[in-house]
Formats: C-alpha cells, structure tokens, sequence
C-alpha cells in the first residue's frame, strides 16, 4: 500500500528501485529531506530565535507557545532543534568532504608510490591505533572548542579509513591491463591517477561517506556529552542533549526530541548508505568496517 | 611465523608515530598544568616557579628524549597533578574497563551472531529487515541516551539493577554482576549492531560460495550447510569487526563509563586531558593503542585457525 | 527474567552487608562536589583540596559561627603592645604517623603558607621573628600592629592555615606535598585513594577534641564514625539517583532545578548547610581594549543584570539572593553603594550612553565560557545577550574549565590567545574580607588574573589593615564597595545558596557550615 502511494506520489521511485532496495531506503530519504529543508528554512520555520533566553519562562512544559517547552534559559526548544539540524548537518557534511578529499588523495598517492606508501601507511596505522573519541577530546580540548576544531577533530581519526579504501582500490586496479598500458604509453602521473585510478574508487567512496557522516553527527554529540563540543549559543542536538542531561529524569523531553531529531537523521543516512552499497556494488558487503 | 615476527615488528613504528604524535598534541597546544594545579589564586611568578618544578620550562626535545628513555627503562612518569605513578593511576583503574570490555564483547557475539545468522537465513524476508532495522538503530542513537533509557527503565522504574557504580568481583562477585549489566547492555548495542551486520553480510557471501554449493548439492540439510561450513566461514569478518571496533569500543567505554560512575580508564583518560595531566595522557594514548595493536594481531592468527584456507 | 534480576539484587543488598566487618564498622558515603586530584592544600585553592586537608590536618585557630577566632590546637594571647601573639600548643595533640606535635612543626608550617596565601604575606611583610619559646609554645612578633593577623590564621576559605609535621611543612611551596600526614580527626588513606575518584578516611583514635561547643571549624570536633569514604560522580543525576537507592549517604552539592525530585522522598532531607552561600562575579581584562576604558567598564556593569543571571543559574528564588554588597550580604561589611543597576535588572540605556562616549570601537569582546562546570555555565550566556543589547559585539568561545584557567593566566592580546572576560564563583568567606578578596588587588601585573593598575584601591586596602576597630574597618569597606562599583574592579552578580541532600534514615547530626564537616555526624545501621 505504502509503496504505491510513495510511488504515485514520487514518480521518482520506479518500480525497478523499490523492488531492489525496498520500502527503507526511500522512507529515509523523504525523512532526510525533510531534515535538509527544515534546516535550510530554519529562520522561516522556527517559532523562535533558538538563542534569544527567557529566565522567566524557563522549563516550562510543552504549550501554545512553545511547542516542545523551553530549556533552563527559556529558550524554545523547538528552535533549538530546527536550528541544531543545521550545524549537526554541517558538521556531518563538512567532516564528510573534509575526510573523503584528504582520504583520496592520500590514498591515491599511496597506492601508486610505493615509497611513498610505507611511510604514508605507517603514520595511517599509528592515528587508527589511537582511540577515536580520546583523539578528538584531546584535540577539541587543547585547540579549543568551535565548530572547525570539532570538525578537525572528528576528521582527522576518519581519514585513515577512508586511505585504507582508497589503497586498496588503487593495488587492485593499478594491476589492470588499461592501467599498466597507460604507463607504458607515458601517460604523465596526475593523468594516470585522475583518469583511470580515481573512477574506480567513487562507488565506494559513496558508500563509505554516508558512514562517515552518520558517525561524525554522532561523535558530536559524544564531544558535547564529555564537555568538549561547540557552544550551546550555537545549538546543535548533541549539545543540546548534553546541556539538558541533567534533567533527563525531570524534563527527558529535552534530551528525546533533539534525540529523536539525530537519531532519525543518522538512521536515514545509514539505510541511503546501506541501498547504495546494495545498488552500486551488491558483493560490497566485507568493506563495513 | 615469519609473517608473525614481520607483523610485531611492524608494530614499532606504529608506536613511534603515536608517541611524537600525541607528545606534539599536547606541547604545541595551549595548556599549562601549572595554572591548572596552583588554582584560582596565584600570581605570574608562583605560576612560573610551579612551572619550572615540573620541568615544564625545558626544552621540547630534552622533555621528549628524556620521556622515551624513561619509557625504555619501563617508568612512565608521574602523575603532575596528582604526584602518583602513572603506572599506580593505571592499575587502579584499569580492571573496571577490562571487565566491562570483556562482558560486553561476550554478550555481544552471544546475542548478535544468532542476530546475523537468521537474518541472512531469512534472507529478504520481514525478518531480515527487522534484524537490518534494528541493527542500523543500535548506531544510530547516541550511547549516553541508550544508558540514560536502560538506567531509568531498569534502574529507577522497576528497580531490578543498582544506578551506578563498580564493585571488584573478587570482593562481591553478585554486585559485580548487578552492576556491571547496565553498562555492557549499553556499550553492547554498538557492537551487537555491528557484529550483527557483518554476520549476515559474510553468511550471505559465504552461502553463495562454491564449496558451500558442493555441501548443498551433497545433500548435506540447511542446519549442517549453516553450521558446519558457513558459519565457521563466516567467523573471520566478525573476528575482523571485533578487532577494529575495538578502538569504537574504547570511546563508548569514555561515555558508559561516566554515565553509570565506572572507575575505568575511560574516566582517567578524559579527565587527565582535561587537567593537562601529559605524563598521564601520554601513557594511556600509548596503552591503548598498544592493545589495539595487539588485539589485532591476535585476531590476525585466530584467522588460520578459523579459515583453514588463510595460512601464514 | 525478572525472578533472575530481582534474585541479583537481594543477592547485592545481601553481600553487600554481610560485607561489612562483623564488628558493625559505619561508613559514611558522600558525594562532593568535585573529585580530589591535589591533595597539597598549600600549592591549589581548589576547593575540594582545602575540603580534605580541613578532614586530615588540624587548624591552630578556627573560626565559628559568629566570625569569632577561637583556639583550636592552641590557645592565643596577645601583647600589649599589639605586636606579640604568644600561642601555646594544646596537651596530648599527635599526628597520624604517631609523633608528638611541636612548636618546630607549626612554625613550618606557618612559614610555608606564608609563601602562598595572600594574608600570609602581609603578615611576613611585618613579621619580625617567629619562634619556639618553650616545649610547648611559641611566639610571632611583628614590626606594626597588624589587627588582621588572626583572622588570617583562621580563614575558612582556600589556603587556610593547616598545621604539618616539619617534614611536609619543609617542602618548597611551589612543590607539591606526597603524602598527607596531619593531627585533624580523620586519617587520610592513602593507599585507597584514588584521584578524581575516590577518597578513604578513618577516625583517628589518638585525636582529643578541643573544649567548647563545637560550632563551623572551632569547638570540639567529635568522630562518631569509622570511615568516610568520598566519592567522585561524574554528573548530579547519576548522584541523585544513587541517593534515592541508598548507595550514598550525603551528596554536597544538589543542583536546585532538581530538587524536585528530592522533595517527596520520605528518606531524604536537603538544606542549604552553607548559610553564607557563594557569589557569582565577572572579571575583565584591564590590559587591552576594550576594558582598559573605565567608560567600557562602566557600560558592561549597567548592562549586566542579577536577577536574570542568578535565575538562569539557580532558577528557584529561594535560593539566591539579589545583592548589591560585594562583600556578601549577611556579613559585617555588607555595603551596597553603586549597585542599583545591578541589582534593578539592569540599565540598558545607560549601558548604550556610556558605550557611545567610550572609546569602544565594536571590536568583538572574548568572553571565555565554561562547557563543564555546572555552577559556571548560565553566566556567560547571560552576559552574552545583555552585552550585545547594549551594543557591545561578543565573541562567545566556549572552552572546558581547565583550558579556561590555563587561558586567563595569559597576558598575551585577547585576538592572540588572550581573553577580554571570563566569570567564576567564590563562597561568601572568600570574598567578605577586603584583605582576602583577592580581586580587590590592584598591584598590575601581579594582580589577580586581568591585572588591575589600582594604585586608589591599594591605598585603601592599607587602611583597612591598618584599622584597628570594627567602625573604622566598615568605614574603609564602604569607600571600597563605592570604589569597585565605579571602577569596576570585577562586577558582582549576586549571591547564592547551594542545598545539599542525605539519608535522614541512615545520616544524623549533620550540621551548618560553609562547607561539610564530618565529625559530629553519626550513622546507624540500618540492615
């Protein structure tokens, strides 16, 4: 039922793509657009300013004029989440760029210069051995906290992985007979690198982004919950959440919308990430570490 | 065996790497230990006279030499804030974490692996999806929230568990068990996600292998083909997936253990970042990735012991 | 399922109080409001160091309830002449370790707090000789009379005065303590401690209490308990639920937003213990622009609001206290001169007025913010938002507690790594003398963090030292409340009350003071 109203309402979904993903993938992407639109339109969507405080009107419960109730400085919940949605978001997004750009080109240069490879994969191997979340506190901490040192932090642990894909692509390619007849023909390097290596990384490079995504919305909100996130002057849902932890037993509506909020969006990122993979590469399934 | 010694030699510049890295980390950054233990009323000169009795006030290079030649001869220093060895702060600390690692890797394979097996069994059907759904929930949700909910429903609600806190099991073996459920659950639902996935993912690739195919056409029953070959197959990405997300396990370690009040490594290693604490620091980045490093290798030699077609 | 985790727990309640020595042994837990990571009260003002070291060290003199100086370990007299305080040690006082405590010891003691504390100093300043003069006494003499020396001696806030065996007290100040052997009436553990996690006392059998009635640190201190054991949590709902379930038996601080849920337990009882409370101040940096401007100053000062940082704080009016005197309300030198602003709400227009004819160029304000600190947190957001109404541009940056404090000891440019303001808090006993509130210090860069050169405030601050009686000193303390409102040495945000909770069913005898005390309490066995 669900499929034929989706797909009479989104010419988009043939039948083609719901057969071979199913319901999931396209119920996350309506939620996800969702999210994106709320966040874009966040100044016309959202009741209220997300920083502008209220003392008097602090914690009050869900009401006319605040539809979610309102936090310890009387600032309107509901906005805060609207507004969270789009550093969140950006954090997601930037690490995301951020760590998949690095992570290419390191992993192409690695692949390909073997000298350049041992030293490369050893510095690879020492910042995967070092505990993700301990290696961004350290680095928030000591740099300070704003949105780029977070998104610093939370890039850089992602970046061997990322290498890692791009590496062994690169070994398994490089041995291909159009690869080896480019270097014969003296193709110059970057030629060889940008027109035959790289296409072949991009669809799991694909994949491999929505997780990094989906992690790094995460790991935000670990930071904020250890005391080493963003200001919440500039809410995100995980600092939100953190700022109202201790009224997780008096006031839990302050932690279970931003919440429900992050959790749909990484849910939806993780099952786009998941038909992706279905769809570009079905034997994909061993990469998902 | 040569692969062996190739792989721990391998190690030692994995170590290096992390050891300049994460001594440039804390001396290129701001922070000063100093002001951090003098406190809220001291002047310039006090600050620079603590200063220069931790030996702060040296050269990088003779502070990071004289570091590693510690280290060789096995002393890690001591604590700045606190005056304790390092060594001291680490033992103490460091059974909570070992035990709440060892329980919920435990509970995890206990509950996933059959998770994965039927999923993949079930292949495409509403139970698949279930299982998929259920697991993509497990990291999707933020750790802290996941404990808060089991606290408040366990705990507070129908009072079966204690709130928070450890008990060594050799002095309380029951409140040692009591407490350490919630944390494993909560930690767990990161794993189970994961080991459940992989399960199904590498039984599904198993399953379509050729051998596998053979056992079928031999006319071996679906039970014996899942058990006896696939599965045993299928034990080397979920060995792979516990190894690599150890480092996953760790930083859930840091959150579960501030929620449910664990004395662990965790704790220390966050609030020695905090306090500036760098021999403390130091010691526990090296300590952890040392045993990422070795988990790793000892999953790397279960594999030949699990696929007897990977030999070394 | 259920049957197995109930089985669990009974199984727990039962382990746990078999695990008790057979001789009934009580323990008291508590949860305080920090974990103890340095344990040398001399070297840090952390308040959870000076909250041991009151547990495991002794006090030559205390103070009680009344701000009166009573003997403690020794009783005092006085010369004539005002210059000769003779002090003689108390029979029977030993320390943990098993000596005797000697006139050699206190003198080390005293000599190496004097290196420290601020009081301390003045008294060095004057100080002529300190020495023994006789088994069991000895004697300060000072060069000028110096009325404040006492009170000095028993201040309650951080770096009081303790008293240590001669070979601790001989360690440089700027060095760290390693261990804690005191002659107070608990013993430190050190074995069991753990830093930032858990600390272990035990009644120290050879204590004698002092005579009188025992009232804050003075008076008898009385141990009816075996072992205290302090330990850390990491945040205030973990704690209270603890609580609630009787795994804890005294939590210091409860956040007042959640004291609701406290209130319809029939178990558990929550009072305010300190009745002086803390204050919350503002600092800025005098260095650098734009706060160099007395103009710039005055405009953040009439922007700024006490009742809406002290209800994003606190929220429950009962528990803070809108207050002009930044020598604390309730105390003798509470003076109000100059704070209307403050104290109505704030004074927007004037703040915009003053900001147009100061030199104030929009360059954005750095104003550090505390992410970690529960108590440090609503300030700067408040502030945030009355600054920018009156038209100043703030640059929020949000940092843990220790980076905050390793970053306002920096001098350098507020653009370069430096800082224009920051807010912390002190208790009241902190702040409500002028000789120990050490923001009042106006000696440039050896001042207090932002590095006021106040060269008037000096001026009164001798006064004050030099004022002999009560009158004279609140004469003094006016001109000083009136001078810091116009100067704005720091701005003053008003004061507040922290509740603390515990087990009426298990916890008696707990009673007032500015921070825990231990002795007096009893515990009963329940199970």
């Amino acid at each position: 039922m669900a499929e034929k109203t989706l797909r009479a309402a989104f010419p988009i979904f043939t039948r083609k793509i719901t057969a071979h993903v199913g319901i999931a993938p396209i119920l996350a992407a309506v939620v996800l657009a969702l999210i994106v639109l709320g966040a874009l339109l966040a100044p016309w969507v959202a009741p209220h300013d997300p920083i502008a405080q209220n003392p008097i009107m602090r914690l009050k419960p869900p009401g006319p004029d605040f539809l979610l109730g309102t936090d310890a400085y009387g600032r309107d919940l509901l906005s805060r989440v609207i507004y969270g949605a789009r550093v969140s978001l950006l954090i997601g997004l930037g690490v995301t760029v951020m760590a998949v750009v690095l992570g290419l080109a390191i992993g192409l240069v690695s692949g390909f210069f073997r000298v350049a490879d041992a030293i490369i994969m050893r510095i690879m191997d020492g910042l995967m051995a070092m505990p993700s979340v301990l290696l961004a506190i350290a680095i928030v901490s000591l740099m300070g906290a704003s949105i780029w040192t977070v998104m610093a932090a939370i890039t850089i642990p992602e970046i061997p992985r990322v290498v890692r894909l791009v590496r062994s692509i690169v070994l398994g390619a490089r041995e291909e007979p159009y690869v080896e007849a480019a270097i014969s023909l003296g193709t110059s390097m970057p030629r060889i690198l940008w027109r035959h290596l790289m296409p072949n990384t991009f669809a799991p490079l694909t994949v491999q982004a929505t997780y990094v995504c989906a992690s790094a919305i995460l790991t935000e909100a670990i930071l904020s919950f250890l005391g080493a996130g963003v200001s919440t002057e500039t809410p995100t849902w995980g600092n939100i959440m953190a700022e109202a932890r201790i009224y997780f037993q008096l006031k839990p509506s302050l932690i279970l919308w931003p919440g429900v909020a992050l959790s749909l969006c990484i849910l939806s990122i993780n099952l786009l990430g998941d038909a992706a993979r279905d769809i570009l590469d079905p034997r994909m399934g061993k990469r998902e570490n | 065996m040569l692969y062996l010694l190739r792989r721990a030699l391998a190690a030692i510049p994995v170590m290096l790497v992390v050891a300049v890295f994460v001594f440039l980390l804390l001396r290129l950054t701001p922070g000063d230990p100093a002001a951090i233990l003098a406190g809220d009323m001291a002047t310039p000169e006090q600050l620079e006279r603590i200063r220069t009795s931790l030996g702060l006030n040296e050269p990088l290079t003779v502070q990071f030499f004289g570091w590693m030649g510690d280290l060789l001869r096995g002393d890690f220093g001591t604590s700045l804030i606190s005056g304790k060895p390092v060594l001291d702060l680490v033992a103490d600390r460091m059974w909570p974490t070992i035990w709440i690692a060892l329980i919920t890797i435990t509970l995890s394979v206990i509950i996933a692996v059959p998770m994965g097996v039927v999923a993949a069994w079930k292949h495409k059907t509403w139970i698949d999806h279930i299982v998929m759904t259920f697991s993509v929930l497990g990291f999707s949700i933020p750790v802290f929230v996941i404990g808060y909910l089991l606290i408040k429903l366990f705990a507070l609600d129908l009072k079966w568990l204690p709130v928070q806190g450890y008990v060594a099991p050799s002095k309380d073996i029951a409140g040692f068990a009591a407490r350490s459920v919630l944390p494993a659950l909560t930690l767990a639902s990161i794993y189970i996600a994961l080991i459940a996935r992989m399960t199904r993912a590498s039984l599904l690739d198993v399953l379509g292998e050729d051998y596998v195919r053979t056992a079928r056409a031999k006319g071996l029953t679906e039970k014996r083909v899942l058990f006896r070959h696939a599965l045993r197959n299928a034990a080397v990405p979920v060995m792979t997936v516990i190894g690599t997300g150890f480092a996953l396990l760790i930083s859930g370690v840091v959150v579960t253990e501030s929620v449910f009040n664990i004395p662990g490594l965790g704790r220390l290693t966050v609030d020695s970042i905090f306090a500036r604490d760098y021999p403390v620091i130091q010691a526990l980045i090296l300590l952890t990735s040392g045993i990422y490093v070795l988990v790793n290798l000892l999953i790397d030699l279960s594999y030949s012991l699990l696929d007897p077609r990977i030999r070394y | 399922m259920t049957a197995i985790w109930k089985g669990l727990t009974v199984a727990t309640a039962l382990s746990l109080s078999t695990a008790l020595p057979a001789l009934a042994e009580t323990t008291i837990t508590a949860v305080m409001h920090s974990g103890l990571r340095v344990i040398d009260p001399v070297i840090t003002t952390a308040h959870i160091t000076r909250d041991n070291a009151f547990m495991v060290f002794d006090t030559l003199v205390a103070l009680n309830s009344d701000f009166e100086v009573t003997p403690q370990m020794a009783d005092f007299e006085l010369s004539d002449d005002g210059l000769t305080y003779t002090f003689t040690l108390r029979d029977g006082l030993k320390w943990h370790d098993g000596g005797d405590v000697t006139p050699a010891d206190c003198i080390a003691s005293i000599k190496r707090w004097m290196q420290r504390d601020g009081g301390g100093q003045m008294i060095a300043d004057k100080m002529q000789s300190l020495e023994a003069t006789g088994p069991n006494s000895f004697a300060l003499t000072l060069t000028e009379p110096f009325p404040y020396t006492l009170e000095a001696m028993a201040k309650v806030s951080s770096l009081a005065l303790f008293m240590m065996p001669e070979r601790l007290a001989n360690t440089p100040a700027d060095q760290a303590i390693t261990e804690l052997v005191g002659s107070g009436p608990f013993k430190f553990m050190a074995d069991e401690f753990q830093p930032g996690v858990k600390v272990v006392y035990e009644k120290f059998d050879d204590y004698v209490p002092s005579d009188g009635p025992q009232s804050w640190f003075s008076g008898a201190k009385v141990v009816n308990v075996d072992r205290v054991e302090w330990v850390t949590m990491p945040d205030a709902q973990t704690t209270i639920n603890a609580l609630m379930n009787g795994e804890i038996d005294f939590m210091e601080a409860v956040p007042v937003d959640l004291l609701p849920i406290l209130d319809g337990m029939p178990d558990i009882d929550n009072a305010v213990l300190s009745p002086l409370g803390s204050v919350a101040v503002g600092r800025m940096n005098f260095k650098y622009p734009p706060f160099d401007d007395i103009k710039v100053r005055q405009a953040a000062l009439a922007a700024m609001s006490q009742i809406d940082t002290l209800t994003a704080l606190i929220g429950n009016p009962d528990y803070f206290k809108v207050c002009g005197a930044i020598f604390g309300c309730d105390t003798p030198l509470e003076f109000a001169d100059g704070s209307e602003d403050l104290t109505a709400g704030g004074n927007v227009d004037k703040a915009k007025a003053l900001l147009a004819e100061s030199s104030y160029d929009g360059t954005p304000i750095v104003l550090m913010q505390p992410t970690d600190v529960v108590t440090l947190t609503a300030q700067p957001i408040v502030a945030a938002q009355k600054l920018r109404e009156a038209g100043f541009e703030v640059d929020m940056q949000p940092m843990d507690w220790q980076t905050l404090v390793t970053r306002r000891a920096s001098q350098a440019d507020p653009a370069e790594g430096g800082w224009n303001m920051f807010f912390t808090n002190w208790i009241v006993p902190e702040v409500s003398n002028p000789l120990a509130n050490i923001m009042l210090n106006g000696r440039g860069d050896n001042a207090w963090f932002g590095w006021p050169e106040d060269p008037e405030i000096e001026g009164l601050l001798s006064d004050y030292a030099a004022a002999t009686d009560l009158d004279g000193q609140k004469s003094v303390a006016e001109q000083i409340q009136a001078h810091v409102m116009d100067n704005v040495n720091y701005i003053h945000l008003g004061q507040y009350y922290s509740p603390s909770a515990w087990r009426s069913d298990t916890l008696s005898g707990v009673s007032e003071a500015p921070f825990p005390i231990f002795w007096g309490l009893e515990k009963s066995v329940s199970n």
